[in-house]
């Protein structure tokens, strides 16, 4: 049900956009307890704050707005309790893709169709939301903050307390190159 | 020449930064030579195109 503007009715958001803002937190946060408490910490904090909704944007827009930095924050928190730069030697799904001259063990398999075609595909995003389940939830959360919040190397590793861009460089190939690993199998080599 | 691990590192280095001219003329030489890394690079620039996708249409994947 669409809202009037101006006009919120804070009992049906559980409702209306409950399931959406769990989705949303789960996939950045990659924990399910921590995505509850900030979807119910963004309630809490919209209907605190229910004066300042302008009505400009649609209520979803608003508590997305507001779930974003529950997330920040969540992340900031956290950041004090797991040092992101002892990561190094811990989950690495990019570790068995070269031999020891720095040469493929396993040539990348090209996509079989256009890349314009292959994001139109159910099947495409089913394995694309599967591998990010699968990465090591470090490398996911890392994954999602660069390209889903888009933000920024530096901004990244000042909320986690990175190192420096060349660290979280190397995370961000784990990451990626585990995606694209788990894509291969799951999808681009895939017959139809 | 640069190997096929350091290419696939500056090919993902390159998505978050500008690489500096000498990186720059070593990946795209050895883009050129090799038969593996382009595909690679196309992985990768499909997985961001997928995940910005995902992130404007907000969970609405066909």
């Amino acid at each position: 049900m669409k809202e009037e503007q101006g006009n919120l009715n804070p009992d049906t958001w559980l409702k209306d956009h409950g399931d959406y803002l769990f989705r949303y937190a789960l996939m950045r946060l990659r924990d399910k307890t921590a995505a509850e408490e900030t979807v119910q910490e963004t309630f809490l904090a919209a209907l605190k704050g229910k004066d300042q909704f302008k009505g400009q944007a649609s209520v979803r827009t608003w508590l997305v707005g507001i779930l974003k930095h529950k997330i920040m924050d969540y992340f900031r928190k956290s950041s004090r309790e797991f040092s992101f730069s002892e990561l190094a030697s811990l989950e690495d799904p990019s570790q068995d893709l070269f031999d020891q001259n720095g040469r493929w063990k396993a040539e990348p398999v090209p996509l079989r169709d256009d890349p314009e075609d292959v994001l139109e595909k159910k099947e495409f995003w089913k394995a694309f939301e599967a591998c990010i389940s699968s990465l090591p939830k470090r490398l996911a959360q890392i994954f999602a903050l660069r390209e889903f919040e888009g933000l920024r190397g530096e901004e990244i590793c000042n909320l986690l307390g990175i190192s420096s861009t060349n660290h979280l460089g190397v995370l961000m190939f784990r990451a990626r190159a585990g995606l694209a690993r788990c894509l291969e199998t799951n999808w681009f080599g895939k017959k139809e | 020449m640069i190997t096929c691990e350091e290419a696939a590192r500056l090919i993902s280095d390159s998505l978050d930064r500008k690489l500096p001219l000498r990186q720059r003329v070593a990946l795209r030489m050895h883009l050129l030579m090799c038969k593996f890394c382009p595909t690679f690079r196309q992985q990768l620039i499909l997985l961001r195109d997928a995940a910005s996708r995902y992130r404007e249409e907000a969970y609405t994947p066909p």
